[in-house]
């Protein structure tokens, strides 16, 4: 293929991972900007998203659409209640203090990562997507007879892989008509804005903290459940999504909504682009080193507000 | 009898509670042993950071991989006899801690913990990337016949227990006496209180960055007397999860304190080691522990006995 | 004044974005006396002192020490050439012995010699009148003697110039008279600059007074001359817009 098919190909790997990662990294920066604590575990409601989603889908039989759609339904809000019982049962006693709260994390990734192992075994197991016609993509060249389409080979997507970009960019907006627009979006601004004040007046601030805690697994669950169709379900799953959701907040600015989606699409994009045209190794390289120099050199990422 | 006092007569008695062990237990368990011993040079040296300066790293594997690879790949590439592989070892790990710490340290808290976490994750990369030389997560062996010193060969069990506990016993010894110095007190001040110590006229930044270097050269002897006593270098023990051991252990046993980093390490060892026989799940303990001490016991079990029962505890 | 100035401002300024906390502010501390400063709340007390230690970068201006240019120097290098100074908010190692806070102040000067060092930590510790809490934890004491335990360590220190940010804040009436006790008992071994509301400390302790307002400096004279100037009533009574 040549370079200008590879490119457009690449580009839309790079967005469907870009979609995904919008929606993972929302749920971190929501719970950071809220609350004020780093979510170690972030990555590991991501997996059980994809996880539960095969036990929905295997549960119900029938045609994979109807698993999935009660997947979507179901597996979000399941995360959701188990990441709000974390927080009640472990965050709250210890004050989400910054240093506990971390380690407290990284003992709740280890324990939902290896009771995953335990039932779900060690294999990666496939979950079939709702529907998944192979779409061919048009490039065009300027030939003797002046501009032309023609279909190369090897440069195709699938109808899913659109519809998981078109389900992120609208559950993004509804997330941020939630938070702007409605009662329960104010109170959450609120919380973060003065938590001692909001208390003052009459905001639980405990069951909001829960409540958001809550929303950021299930996000990251959601993502989940929309990638599981093309990426199977594995135990170690949440690595990378942790990883990449970290270095997208950081860049764009722990505590910033917009800057996460923008930074979201940056390195969505660029991974699939460098992974395709170099190796996913360099890509990781790069990346990890940008956060670490972004977090060194300029703390309020590009778009921040708040340093962490 | 002064602090002081009992202070050294608990870190000879742990010593000679080390020597009296190696004839009592059995070969298994003397093994164990050996690399508990070792494994805890890494928590002790994890401790001095984290413990006392209060700063908690997410990335020290990177120290204890540039000890393994640095003594690993000078001994097998370059040829280099044992002892100049180790110092190579040992120089890799603290020259990375100074690269690493002048830029890490311009960050804090949550920050510092993300960088460090960063900066080792490129650090495996890198060893995956080149991996025609390290091998990457497959790892090479340290042939036998390299692991000698002057003929004493340090594969024999009593030469991997002698070998492993004198380290420990200079790293151990070493680290109680800088505590008590006035550089060690000092660290202590900036974690407790840094804007304070800096308000008495000590320069914060040069006293963390000193504390950083030590921590990431110990944690290299570590490194480089792994591959040293068990012949294997390999790219797993640069990943997060030797990261997260030293944190786990020293919050285990005790952080600050100078029997914490071996308590714990001890400890994890034989919890992980039991129920790896029924699962192989055991990272499960870890989380639950790592849970339960930082709810219930942040102090960890030196830690605790210090609070309520032996004040003096170093 | 006619004394010597062992530290001395020029043109001092601080700006955050549009709002000048301090403005040109001209200042002389002199040597051996007891200075104070004063005004309302908002003055610009804080900023300026915190300036002069260090802990505030100055947006233009000058510091002087002893006769030399300290102005980019960084704090902790301010307090080695003789600066000591307490915050407002008590700001102590909580979590370590009484003893242990004192010895830290003292042991960069006496580390190497440990007899000297604890005969300093014992003498500080007699001198504030809290010897026999020394092996007490610092976080446990009452919030009056945490404050006495941070002038503790600004002795322990053997400052040229002693800079007490409102040392009397949350003090009882038994423990303010204490203080002032212990203020005229270093007069002539030690320069300090106190920044001070209370007036009564601030009239029994002070050699000289300078009175900030609005960032700049009002005035600046004796407590009788500071006591009689107008313009300071004014500052003080509100017929100046609130700071």
């Amino acid at each position: 293929m040549e370079f200008g098919p590879h490119l457009m190909l690449a580009s839309l790997e790079g967005a469907v991972i870009a979609a995904i990662l919008s929606l993972t990294a929302m749920g971190l920066s929501i719970v950071f900007g809220v609350m004020r604590v780093v979510n170690v575990a972030h990555g590991e409601f991501f997996m059980l998203g994809a996880v539960l989603a095969w036990y929905v889908t295997s549960a119900l039989g029938g045609h994979p659409a109807l698993g999935f759609v009660a997947a979507l339904l179901i597996v979000p809000v399941l995360v959701a209640a188990i990441a709000a019982t974390a927080d009640r049962l472990i965050l709250k006693r210890i004050n989400y203090d910054a240093d506990r709260t971390i380690v407290g994390t990284i003992g709740i990734l280890y324990i939902i990562q290896q009771t995953t192992l335990m039932t779900f075994g060690p294999d990666a197991r496939p979950v079939e997507a709702p529907f998944n016609t192979r779409l061919s993509l048009p490039w065009f060249e300027f030939g003797e007879n002046g501009f032309a389409m023609f279909w190369p080979w090897g440069l195709s997507t699938t109808s899913y892989k659109l519809f998981v970009i078109a389900a992120a960019v609208v559950i993004l907006l509804g997330l941020w008509m939630v938070i702007t627009r409605t009662k329960i979006g104010l109170v959450m601004r609120a919380t973060q804005q003065d938590s001692e004040m909001a208390q003052a007046f009459g905001v639980p601030v405990g069951t909001v903290y829960s409540l958001v805690f809550g929303l950021g697994a299930g996000l990251a669950a959601l993502g989940a459940v929309l990638v599981v169709p093309i990426q199977q379900a594995h135990y170690l799953m949440g690595h990378d999504p942790l990883l990449l959701s970290f270095i997208v907040v950081i860049i764009g600015g722990l505590g910033s909504l917009p800057g996460t989606i923008v930074a979201a699409i940056l390195i969505g994009m660029s991974d699939g682009i460098i992974s395709v045209f170099f190796s996913p190794t360099i890509a990781k390289i790069i990346a990890t080193l940008l956060v670490a120099m972004v977090l060194v050199f300029r703390p309020q990422g590009l778009l921040g507000k708040t340093a962490p | 009898m002064t602090s002081s006092r009992k202070s050294t007569l608990l870190h000879l008695g742990v010593l000679a509670l080390l020597v009296v062990l190696f004839f009592v237990l059995p070969p298994y368990h003397a093994g164990n042993l050996s690399r508990i011993m070792v494994l805890a040079i890494y928590a002790m040296g994890y401790n001095l950071l984290f413990g006392y300066t209060g700063l908690l790293s997410l990335g020290h594997a990177m120290f204890f991989a540039a000890g393994m690879y640095g003594f690993g790949l000078t001994l097998n590439l370059g040829g280099w006899p044992v002892p100049l592989a180790f110092v190579a070892g040992v120089v890799c790990a603290g020259a990375l801690a100074l690269v690493i710490g002048l830029l890490a340290l311009r960050t804090a808290g949550v920050a510092f913990m993300i960088v460090t976490l960063m900066f080792a994750q490129t650090g495996y990369l890198v060893v995956l990337y080149f991996g025609t030389y390290t091998r990457g997560d497959e790892g090479f062996v340290i042939q036998q016949a390299q692991r000698m010193l002057g003929g004493f060969d340090l594969t024999s069990e009593t030469g991997r227990y002698v070998t492993a506990l004198i380290l420990f016993a200079i790293c151990f010894l070493g680290l109680a006496r800088l505590v008590q110095t006035p550089f060690g007190r000092t660290l202590v001040a900036i974690r407790e209180n840094e804007e304070r110590t800096r308000m008495l006229g000590y320069d914060a930044g040069s006293h963390k960055l000193r504390a950083l270097i030590i921590s990431g050269a110990v944690s290299g002897v570590a490194g480089a007397a792994y591959a040293l006593l068990f012949g294997y270098v390999g790219a797993t023990f640069a990943t997060v999860q030797y990261s997260i051991f030293p944190l786990l252990w020293v919050l285990l046993g005790g952080a600050g304190t100078t029997i914490g980093p071996l308590i714990g390490v001890f400890f994890m060892f034989y919890l992980i080691d039991t129920s790896s026989t029924y699962t192989n799940a055991y990272m499960l303990i870890a989380g639950v522990v790592l849970v339960l001490l930082t709810v219930f016991a942040p102090q960890g079990l030196a830690g605790e006995l210090r609070k309520r029962v032996f004040k003096w505890l170093p | 004044m006619a004394a010597v100035s062992i530290l001395e401002t020029r043109g001092l300024t601080k700006a955050y974005g549009g709002v000048l906390a301090n403005s040109d502010v001209n200042f002389k501390l002199a040597k051996g006396k007891v200075t104070a400063l004063i005004g309302p709340n908002g003055a610009g007390k804080s900023t300026f002192v915190g300036m002069v230690s260090g802990r505030t970068e100055a947006t233009s201006g000058q510091v002087f020490f002893e006769g030399q240019d300290i102005s980019h120097l960084p704090a902790h290098k301010r307090m080695q050439l003789g600066l000591a100074y307490t915050f407002q908010i008590t700001s102590i190692f909580p979590g370590l012995s009484v003893h242990e806070n004192v010895a830290l102040a003292a042991r960069r000067k006496l580390g190497k010699n440990p007899e000297a060092l604890e005969a300093k930590v014992q003498a500080v510790l007699t001198r504030v009148g809290i010897a026999d809490r020394a092996e007490q934890i610092a976080g446990d004491l009452s919030y009056g003697h945490q404050r006495i335990l941070e002038i503790a360590m600004g002795l322990a220190q053997d400052p040229h110039v002693f800079i007490l940010d409102e040392p009397t804040q949350g003090l009882a009436e038994s423990e303010v008279d204490d203080f002032i006790k212990l203020v005229r008992s270093l007069a002539g071994e030690t320069t300090i600059l106190l920044i001070e509301h209370n007036m009564k400390v601030v009239m029994e302790t002070a050699d000289f007074i300078t009175v900030l307002d609005q960032g700049m400096v009002l005035a600046e004279g004796t407590p009788a001359e500071i006591h009689a100037n107008a313009d300071v009533q004014a500052a003080y009574l509100g017929s100046t817009p609130h700071a």
